[in-house]
């Protein structure tokens, strides 16, 4: 694997833009720096310009100005296909291959990478049981025999199938039922115990980000506001946070009654 | 049915000539037509143009296109090699439209996934945007075929052979049995082009959307 795990920081954003053809500015002055083996979570609403940011870390959307270094190596000096076979990527609609069964769609990448067969078979069942999905009863099935929530640890599988040592998330619970995706909180949290990726993972919850980041990015209009450890985060006086951080607490007095 | 079965030899010939009008024609269009289909795709530009010039030449009836491109100079020299043409011509809307339209079904999620976890643009055509299309693609290639089994009788008009002979026969010597001796196996191709594209098309997918 090219990415080191060794270095602090993982991903840095300097002075990043990202300005639509037309002219519009969806992306601007963002600094950012992502320590490795932590999981950062990008906060903010619909159109705040954090799926953007995300989409940058692997070219799929390329800045308008300004440099993104991965283990202090720019970006534009990646190869883009080397570069995204070494990071993980998992979205809401998760995009799982349709004629692909579970073993395929799962051992794509380690195949395109030239492993032997029988590595591929080991690693896709040992991913596969990282996901809670035991290999011999889910291996063979087709995308469209699974629940969404079978579906959406599939695609995490996936993203991990090649041991990436960075993981970048797209609100990958978004679409879930409440209890699936609780469920999946859980186990996210347990597996990055194990793990230790770097995580860039976006989200509007702030439910989400308190429970699964080490430290959290709000975004708003297309700028980051700030970056705040979670106890940060609760006693900010910023006006940003405390909105999230009372829309938060209100939801805790409900559970409490 | 009488004649059909005392000229056995030669509605089988007649039938022989015609299914290699229609393959040879086939095969043109879908060499010339998947290609041009991907290209759209990646050129969206091209897609009126290409899409509207393949749509005028449908428009234009069967027997006055083989009429036009008889003066041509290549062409015009065999009346099988211009009937070829001609069929591959009208062959190439439905397999040009129905790649487009397979490729640009493939769902943004499935096709942003794949570019996301590193694929290369050939690996993306090959291994998830053709076999995602393939139904679709297949689908077209069937409309295809049974317009051309049809519009190849009328090559007969400019001596091409095939079924047409007997239709064009039949009509000139106001007998039903000789232009049934035509149209009857044209129809049995029609229908078997059909149901065999039709079962290849289930074989191919194991999958659900």
């Amino acid at each position: 694997m090219e990415i080191m795990q060794s270095e602090a920081t993982a991903i840095q954003f300097h002075d990043v833009q990202y300005r639509l053809a037309e002219g519009r500015v969806l992306l601007e002055g963002i600094n950012l720096e992502v320590r490795s083996g932590e999981t950062l979570m990008l906060l903010g609403r619909s159109g705040s310009g954090k799926t953007t940011c995300l989409k940058m870390i692997n070219r799929l959307v390329e800045p308008t100005r300004g440099e993104i270094s991965i283990q202090g190596r720019p970006l534009s000096k990646w190869d883009p296909i080397r570069l995204r076979r070494c990071i993980g990527y998992a979205i809401q609609d998760v995009g799982l291959f349709p004629h692909y069964s579970v073993r395929e769609n799962v051992g794509l990448i380690p195949k395109l990478e030239k492993w032997e067969r029988d590595r591929i078979d080991a690693r896709v069942d040992e991913v596969l049981a990282l996901v809670g999905l035991p290999g011999n009863e889910f291996a063979q099935r087709f995308p469209h025999q699974l629940s969404g929530g079978q579906r959406q640890r599939v695609g995490l599988a996936r993203a991990l199938a090649a041991e990436p040592p960075i993981l970048l998330m797209d609100e990958p619970f978004g679409a879930l039922d409440p209890i699936t995706r609780a469920e999946l909180q859980m186990e996210f949290q347990k597996l990055q115990q194990k793990l230790q990726k770097t995580v860039v993972f976006v989200t509007h919850d702030v439910g989400e980000a308190l429970l699964l980041g080490d430290r959290i990015g709000l975004m708003e209009a297309g700028q980051l506001r700030g970056v705040y450890g979670k106890e940060e985060f609760l006693r900010s006086a910023d006006e940003s946070v405390r909105a999230y951080v009372d829309v938060f607490r209100a939801g805790q007095q409900i559970f409490r009654g | 049915m009488n004649f059909i079965l005392t000229h056995r030899r030669e509605v089988a010939m007649l039938t022989a000539e015609h299914l290699w009008l229609v393959a040879i024609s086939m095969l043109i269009a879908i060499a010339v037509g998947v290609p041009l289909g991907i290209l759209l795709t990646r050129r969206p530009r091209l897609k009126a143009l290409v899409l509207g010039s393949t749509n005028v030449i449908q428009t234009i009836p069967s027997l006055a296109l083989f009429g036009l491109l008889l003066p041509l100079p290549w062409l015009g020299a065999r009346a099988d090699r211009l009937a070829i043409v001609a069929l591959a011509l009208y062959a190439l809307l439905p397999v040009v439209r129905n790649t487009f339209v397979g490729i640009a079904g493939v769902s943004a999620p499935v096709r942003e996934a794949a570019v996301a976890m590193g694929l290369t643009q050939s690996q993306l055509l090959w291994m998830v945007e053709l076999p995602l299309a393939s139904p679709v693609i297949l689908a077209g290639v069937r409309t295809a075929a049974v317009i051309t089994i049809g519009v190849a009788t009328i090559a007969a008009a400019i001596g091409a052979g095939g079924l047409g002979e007997f239709i064009f026969r039949g009509i000139a010597m106001v007998d039903n049995g000789v232009i049934l001796a035509g149209a009857l196996p044209a129809a049995a191709m029609a229908l078997i082009a059909d149901a065999s594209l039709g079962a290849l098309e289930k074989l191919l997918v194991r999958w659900r959307h």
